[in-house]
């Protein structure tokens, strides 16, 4: 059987950062530097120009080659130290609470582009853990969203069923019928032009909640039938317990490993649906970084092709999905092997 | 190596298209253009891959650029620009005279020349031509540009190979008027215009043998989706300086791509021989692959197009647009205007949008239009506190968290449309809302598919501002009355006047008016000059950018001389070659 603990590790070290982004973040995810537009990743250096060798990595100042858009020389007159627990641009921790401190950063005028700048110099490290809350929070806000519905409908269809049961599973059918990304154009359609960042990322979340919830709420209808009719339960109920009460101590427990190996699958596919959305221009608009509006600039070929570290989110995406995955499987096994 | 080459002239000879139409020998009496210092030799296809697919080969109908791409190779018009000098040139007219009151041209035709069919061309096809376009039935899009002073210009037959036009006033280089009027076959299009069916006429299914020209090339197959192929003119009427009839070329094929990315990878391939209009980036991915040396690319400096941000000063009496309403009290403000354009760093605009390949404006005539453009108008620099005395001075000032209000305490904020399938504009866009970030605006940006944009900035009026390009037609002011007359189809920022809503608007109009009419050319400028000044000065629109011309060709291709012009690469397709010598091995 494999191990959960590392890969659980993993996936909480990736959320604790991305929760941290303007901590990690060396820059203001926002802030351009017209000065350095498609810089590529800084590199560390060890030994300076003369040889000399310092135990602290360093970089040193970039300088646009003029006469050469995206080439860049380094200025190797004067070292700048990586420095940890810096000063720099303010950002908000938690609502209410500002902070400058930056784990890791250098003095200006170098810069500790780590993933290198986009076309309007911006810190790509900065954008993509900036960008990682919009895009993992959609997917888990959407995620809580779907599974809320799906399983209240489908405990409510499996336990009760008759004419409610026959409706909800119709509803269900027809929502997971329904092309959502054609949904989503209509209502942005019909939306007015104007709207701010949070209204779209609740619009988003909210899209992609109200449609997913079918498949969650037919999975647990089909254990809360089944549970249903366990002797058990039947017992239960002649001794007079009350719907509630079956529900909460017999019933519902029966679907918790339902409901979990769902939520993982849900999870990375909604922050995939984030992406899909705001790569289409239907997600969070410039400035905001969120994933999907960094992989958007690959869309044009002279990006794609040049600027290999804008690929990064792409990166990022495959190791959520992985973690998130695997993760699954594992409870997958372990759930049935406790219910076996 | 050898084999190599056997194989090379094997394939060389296979893409030769077979039975292409040789040219037929100059007859005697035919008074065909004899195109000094020019010699190439004959044979092979070009093939040109074009954004979208041509709607039709109609020119009395065609308004979209790869339609008027195609059409353009395949017909004549009588007085020509020519692309490289701007200047007027002798073509189907070969001279032409002015009355003295400037109201007559006489034009001259061309003896004994042909159309593409081989049915000789005279001067009813002339009079039918025009017929055709000042006809309102017809539709055509070129009808406009020939009413002068409210009156269709008139062309009358004086004898087989004379025609006059009159106009009701003089008109300011009217000869220029010509380009691009596309001659039309009278023997072929008669009933159909009789008929009233010259709309339905030449799409690019008709077979090519109904369909004539005067131009270097005749279609010759189309298929959907795919390709339109041309063949040579055999009867065309120039020459090269030994006396051989042009063009060289023997095959012109249209491959269509969906989009400019598609069309430069084709290129890059070697799968297409000219690419007519790159972006800077993909410039920049060619130049860096040149390795090769498989292709020639040009930089012809700045084109005549400008890009500007533009507010919404529309009237919205009768539309139900309260929220638009309201923020056009700022839009409307010269001092709001003023403090927007101070703030925008245009230099960072033609670095970062266009990587330095395009010029920063302040004015509506780039440089690249060297006849005309006032060069006087300040280039004022980026300044932020330029900006903020400006706006304080109109009444604006600042909340403690920075964000600008205006007298009645409203924060100012509006959102930029632009068109998403332009990534250049969108970008544009990024750096103004960072600009004007720091004016404490805040801006938000909407990428619309390109027909809802045009809904909203022509039909609907629901936007606050946008940022779009005009230009790159003609060098000469007439082409851009429909922008500075007040009553103009593209007075964009307050379209469907009855009379102008400003002093300065009913000055520019004064102004344009008389450019039209006058004949001195120094006076003309003159008077421009002044409608430079005043648009500068009142920011209708903020302009941005002047774009650089960026072409390429296959490094084989002789008299390949792209022009700032439309059209910039194909405008003497009549005169291109493969040097034998330098042929790539590439097909």
């Amino acid at each position: 059987m494999k191990r959960a603990a590392p890969i659980a590790c993993v996936l909480a070290g990736l959320h604790l950062v991305v929760v941290l982004a303007g901590f990690v973040a060396p820059y203001d995810p926002i802030a351009q530097t017209r000065a350095l537009p498609f810089a590529p990743p800084v590199r560390l250096h060890f030994f300076d120009a003369a040889g000399g060798f310092h135990l602290r990595p360093f970089v040193y100042a970039l300088a646009p080659d003029p006469n050469n858009f995206d080439a860049y020389i380094e200025d190797t007159t004067r070292r700048f130290p990586v420095q940890m627990m810096m000063s720099g641009a303010s950002y908000r921790l938690a609502p209410g609470v500002e902070s400058r401190l930056h784990l890791f950063g250098v003095e200006e005028p170098a810069r500790l582009s780590i993933l290198g700048t986009d076309g309007f110099g911006r810190d790509v490290l900065s954008r993509l853990l900036h960008g990682g809350r919009v895009s993992i929070g959609a997917g888990l806000v959407a995620t809580f969203c779907a599974l809320l519905i799906g399983v209240a409908f489908g405990t409510l269809a499996g336990f009760f069923g008759g004419r409610l049961d026959t409706a909800l599973m119709r509803a269900a059918d027809l929502f997971m019928a329904i092309p959502w990304l054609y949904l989503l154009f209509a209502v942005r359609a019909a939306l007015p032009l104007h709207l701010d960042t949070r209204t779209t990322f609740l619009l988003l979340v909210a899209v992609l909640g109200i449609v997913g919830w079918a498949r969650p709420a037919r999975l647990v209808r089909g254990i809360v039938l089944s549970a249903r009719e366990r002797t058990y339960v039947t017992a239960a109920r002649g001794f007079g317990a009350t719907p509630g009460y079956l529900l909460r101590r017999h019933i519902l427990p029966q679907t918790v490993g339902v409901v979990l190996t769902q939520a993982g699958l849900l999870v990375p596919q909604y922050i995939l649906g984030e992406v899909t959305l705001s790569f289409l221009g239907l997600g969070v608009g410039e400035p905001t970084p969120s994933w999907g509006v960094m992989l958007g600039n690959l869309q044009q070929y002279s990006v794609l092709t040049s600027y290999w570290w804008m690929f990064a989110p792409a990166v990022a995406l495959v190791a959520v999905a992985i973690s998130y995955h695997a993760l699954t499987s594992i409870a997958h096994e372990r759930m049935r092997l406790v219910t076996n | 190596m050898r084999r190599v080459g056997s194989i090379l002239v094997v394939a060389l000879l296979s893409s030769l298209p077979l039975g292409a139409a040789a040219p037929a020998s100059v007859a005697r009496g035919e008074e065909v253009l004899v195109e000094r210092s020019t010699s190439g030799t004959h044979g092979g296809r070009l093939v040109v891959a074009l954004r979208a697919e041509p709607r039709t080969l109609n020119p009395a109908a065609a308004a979209d650029a790869p339609s008027k791409e195609v059409i353009g190779r395949m017909t004549a018009d009588l007085i020509h620009i020519d692309r490289s000098s701007q200047m007027t040139e002798a073509a189907l007219a070969s001279q032409w005279k002015r009355s003295a009151d400037g109201r007559e041209y006489t034009l001259t035709l061309r003896k004994g020349i042909r159309f593409s069919d081989g049915h000789p061309f005279d001067a009813d096809d002339v009079v039918f031509t025009f017929r055709v376009l000042l006809d309102e039935r017809t539709g055509a899009p070129q009808r406009d540009l020939l009413v002068v002073g409210g009156q269709p210009v008139r062309v009358s037959k004086v004898d087989e190979y004379t025609v006059k036009v009159t106009m009701s006033q003089p008109y300011a280089a009217a000869e220029r008027l010509f380009d691009s009027m596309a001659i039309l076959p009278q023997h072929l299009l008669k009933d159909a215009y009789e008929k009233g069916a010259m709309g339905q006429i030449w799409s690019v299914a008709t077979p090519p043998a109904a369909i004539a020209g005067l131009g270097p090339y005749r279609l010759k197959e189309y298929v959907a989706g795919q390709r339109l192929v041309l063949e040579r003119n055999p009867y065309y009427w120039k020459t090269d300086s030994a006396r051989r009839r042009l063009p060289y070329i023997d095959e012109l094929v249209f491959l269509f791509t969906g989009n400019e990315d598609v069309q430069v990878i084709r290129f890059q391939s070697g799968d297409s021989d000219v690419l007519s209009r790159a972006s800077a980036d993909n410039f920049a991915v060619l130049a860096r692959d040149q390795g090769a040396q498989r292709y020639q690319l040009k930089d012809l400096g700045p084109s005549l197009e400008y890009n500007f941000l533009f507010f919404n000063q529309n009237d919205l009496s009768g539309k139900n647009l309260p929220q638009v309403a309201a923020k056009q009290q700022w839009f409307g403000d010269l001092g709001f205007r003023r403090a927007v354009s101070r703030a925008i760093d245009r230099e960072a605009v033609a670095r970062l949008v266009y990587r330095g390949r395009a010029v920063p404006l302040w004015g509506n005539v780039s440089p690249g239009n060297r006849l005309w453009v006032n060069t006087s108008i300040p280039r004022l620099p980026r300044s932020i506190s330029e900006a903020r005395t400006i706006l304080t001075s109109s009444g604006f000032s600042w909340r403690p968290d920075g964000t600008l209000i205006d007298r009645q305490g409203r924060s100012v904020a509006f959102t930029i449309v632009t068109s998403s399938s332009s990534a250049q504009r969108t970008e544009m866009a990024t750096l103004i809302q960072a600009d004007l970030k720091e004016l404490g605006m805040n801006v938000q940006i909407v990428p619309l598919e390109f027909r809802a944009l045009v809904d909203r900035v022509f039909q609907t009026f629901d936007y606050d501002a946008s940022i779009l390009g005009l230009g790159g037609g003609d060098a000469d002011p007439n082409g851009e009355m429909n922008v500075w007359l007040s009553s103009g189809s593209n007075h964009l920022w307050r379209l469907g006047q009855k009379t102008p809503a400003t002093p300065w608007e009913a000055e520019v109009d004064r102004l344009m008016e008389k450019q039209l009419i006058t004949l001195d050319s120094r006076e003309r400028k003159r008077l421009f000059d002044r409608v430079q000044t005043i648009v500068a000065e009142q920011l209708p629109f903020i302009f941005l950018a002047a774009p650089h011309i960026l072409v390429g060709a296959r490094a084989d291709l002789g008299n390949f001389q792209p022009a700032v012009l439309d059209h910039y690469t194909l405008w003497n397709v009549e005169r291109m070659f493969f040097r034998p010598e330098l042929r790539s091995d590439r097909r």
